[in-house]
């Protein structure tokens, strides 16, 4: 039947682990919040990979990162661009969930924050485009002064343009990866 | 002028982004915004309307880059019709959805979702550029795969599983042919294509046209390609439904087919024959499966199917009167068939069931007054009963291929047309009956779906008046222009230097 209310969309998206397995999941959180101060290692080392590769992780997310924020900067002057820096973007995200365990990430970064930059990535996309009726068309190019070819600051409206789709496309490619591991917890509910 | 194409695309696509960035619990605020924009989208295609009788054609340069190496928006008289098909039967549509998406939820998401298919069908509609017309196919395509699912009950999504793999066979086929035709002609703008082509029947040019035909027809559910839509179109929610068969199939299907083999290839009397053969198939083919559903909403899907031929056939014969009734008749049935669907999610919002059989003993003529009467307006309409508008169009078509000297088609439309109203005959007798056997409490729908189904079978009484040649000059008259002279749709790009 259309419209019973199991399992849709809401469910899955805004609590994201269900009702039920997130109550379990909060009440795990109070109890190891009650032993932080006995055993905090031993609880984050219990999530997750081995202790290698998170120390690996620490070390080069950051690294990920930076790399994907300067291809969709320097997009207009060399290959790259808003598409290939924010997949680069997403995937120190996804890079930090698969060493560190899904809950230790979505406790920083929640479902409610990705769904807010990828309407941001996309309004503010829409929104330069609107800028152009300012000059007269459509997706016009506003700058009245260019800048000099290869330089950071040149390219007119292009770079705006990086920005916006980096920040749409790591958030929804991000998106895509935390529904695809938030489904199956959904699945295993249906099966108890 | 020309500075209000973009709106089309913009005001929708604003919308969905806004409404996936800001609209948290609150839904009321994105029930406004969605109000709001699909209004203001009507109000604006009618007066696109006004423009395309005053100036002729309206060309938009996206970015200010000039025609042949920029994209264009284009706003002539077939694509004035459609935008104010697509508007106006969308704002209905969202009225509709006010109270009946109340049932599900996360009626943002839906929301958001809605305004991009939205977005995709106006600017489907309104663009000239071939590789920008399959963006917007796949953008409302994708967004209509989702919303096929929205329920996401088992069936909702197989339906939702199967129509994603046939209609990406289908966007497989166009990207096929625009790439042949790109590589053949070199430039992707429409108009200029049809320049360049200059009406050759180039082999290339013939397969591109086939290509385009199995896609776009794919995108129309004409018969051969139907299989995919009695089960994608009962799958959705009813406002879904509405849109998917009144506005989708119209403006990905019919309107990409008869723009690209009319306008753009200059294959028309190529296409003639196997245009009408397929439509006269469609009228009978849909028709026969459906007398057979005892699913509400799986026996309207069917017509679909079969008032699609009739479209197919009035356009497909050429001749001015039958491109008249053609588009007539696409007006008409985006109308009553999008309210045949809202009736039958209002029945299943009071009983919450759709089958016949189950709902024949409630007695819903006397407990859901508001939707038995617009349900026998819709009923009226679309099987050709003499006042509706229905019944204009489908004698237009008939009269046209009697005037051209296809009685057998003629005879087959008029069999079709007897079977739509015993089918229709059926649907009210079982589902609308006086007597109730089961005493339950049933409620009439509440007030914005009322006013959006009320209004609606009012528009399907008001437009039978376009029968008379003073509003179907003002209203079908460019759109027919545009078919009827296809070739002059080449030369449109010479119109940049006058209109700014």
């Amino acid at each position: 039947m259309a419209g019973s209310k199991e399992v849709e969309w809401g469910d899955i998206w805004h609590n994201p682990l269900g009702g039920k397995e997130r109550k379990m999941l909060e009440q795990k959180n109070n109890n190891t919040s009650e032993q932080k101060n006995k055993n905090t290692l031993e609880q984050t080392e219990s999530k997750g990979m081995s202790l290698i590769v998170k120390t690996i992780t620490r070390l080069t997310v950051g690294l990920i990162l930076l790399y994907g924020i300067y291809i969709v900067l320097h997009g207009h002057i060399s290959p790259g661009g808003g598409f290939a820096g924010g997949v680069i973007i997403a995937l120190s995200f996804i890079h930090l969930m698969l060493a560190f365990g899904k809950e230790e990430v979505l406790k920083r970064f929640s479902s409610e924050y990705i769904t807010f930059f990828e309407g941001l990535g996309a309004t503010l996309f829409l929104g330069i485009a609107i800028l152009g009726f300012l000059a007269g068309y459509f997706f016009l190019d506003f700058f009245v002064d260019k800048g000099a070819p290869f330089n950071l600051f040149s390219a007119g409206n292009i770079p705006l343009y990086n920005i916006a789709i980096g920040i749409k496309v790591s958030s929804g490619l991000f998106a895509i990866f935390v529904f695809l591991v938030l489904l199956r917890v959904i699945k295993d509910k249906d099966k108890q | 002028m020309s500075q209000l194409i973009p709106l089309f695309i913009v005001l929708p696509l604003l919308g969905a982004f806004l409404n996936s960035l800001f609209v948290r619990k609150n839904t009321k605020v994105s029930d406004i915004l969605s109000l709001l924009i699909t209004f203001s989208l009507s109000v604006i295609s009618f007066l696109s309307l006004f423009l395309v009788n005053k100036y002729g054609v309206l060309i938009y340069k996206v970015g200010g880059w000039r025609p042949p190496l920029g994209i264009t928006l284009v706003l002539d008289g077939l694509s004035s019709l459609l935008l104010l098909t697509v508007c106006l039967v969308s704002f209905f549509i969202s009225l509709y959805s006010i109270n009946y998406m109340e049932k599900y939820t996360s009626k943002e998401k839906f929301y958001t979702l809605f305004l991009l298919m939205l977005a995709g069908m106006n600017g489907v509609v309104a663009t000239g550029d071939l590789f920008n017309l399959f963006v917007f196919l796949e953008l409302a395509s994708v967004a209509s795969y989702a919303l096929v699912a929205f329920g996401t009950e088992k069936e909702e999504l197989e339906a939702s599983f199967k129509y994603a793999i046939m209609s990406s066979v289908a966007s497989l086929f166009i990207l096929l042919g625009i790439g042949i035709i790109y590589s053949f002609t070199s430039t992707l703008n429409m108009a200029d294509i049809a320049k360049t082509l200059g009406g050759s029947l180039n082999k290339v040019v013939v397969f591109a046209g086939i290509l385009f035909f199995m896609g776009f027809g794919l995108k129309a559910s004409i018969v051969p390609f139907h299989a995919w839509l009695p089960d994608a179109h009962p799958s959705a929610p009813a406002p879904i439904s509405a849109s998917l068969s009144g506005l989708l199939i119209k403006s990905l299907g019919i309107y990409s087919l008869v723009r690209v083999i009319y306008n753009v290839l200059g294959l028309k009397e190529l296409f003639s024959l196997p245009l009408m053969f397929l439509g006269t198939v469609s009228i009978m083919v849909g028709v026969v499966l459906a007398i057979g559903q005892w699913d509400f909403k799986r026996l309207l899907a069917y017509h679909s199917i079969s008032q699609v031929g009739y479209i197919i056939l009035g356009i497909g014969l050429g001749t001015p009167l039958g491109i008249l009734g053609g588009l007539f008749h696409l007006f008409n049935h985006s109308l009553f068939k999008s309210l045949l669907f809202l009736n039958s999610g209002a029945v299943e919002y009071s009983t919450g069931s759709r089958q016949l059989l189950k709902i024949k003993d409630l007695g819903l003529r006397s407990k859901m007054p508001f939707t038995s009467l617009t349900t026998l307006i819709a009923s009226l309409s679309i099987s050709g009963i003499p006042p509706f508008n229905g019944f204009f169009s489908k004698l237009i078509v008939i009269f046209s291929c009697i005037k051209a000297g296809f009685f057998g088609y003629a005879f087959w439309a008029i069999v079709g047309s007897i079977l739509t109203l015993a089918s229709f005959m059926k649907v009210y007798r079982y589902s609308f009956s006086t007597e109730h056997t089961e005493n339950r409490e049933i409620k009439e729908v509440p007030f914005f779906m009322k006013l959006a189904m009320l209004s609606l079978s009012l528009l399907c009484i008001l437009s039978s008046f376009l029968f008379l040649n003073k509003f179907s000059n003002f209203f079908l008259g460019p759109a027919q222009k545009t078919l009827l002279e296809a070739k002059n749709y080449s030369t449109i790009n010479d119109f940049v230097e006058n209109v700014r």
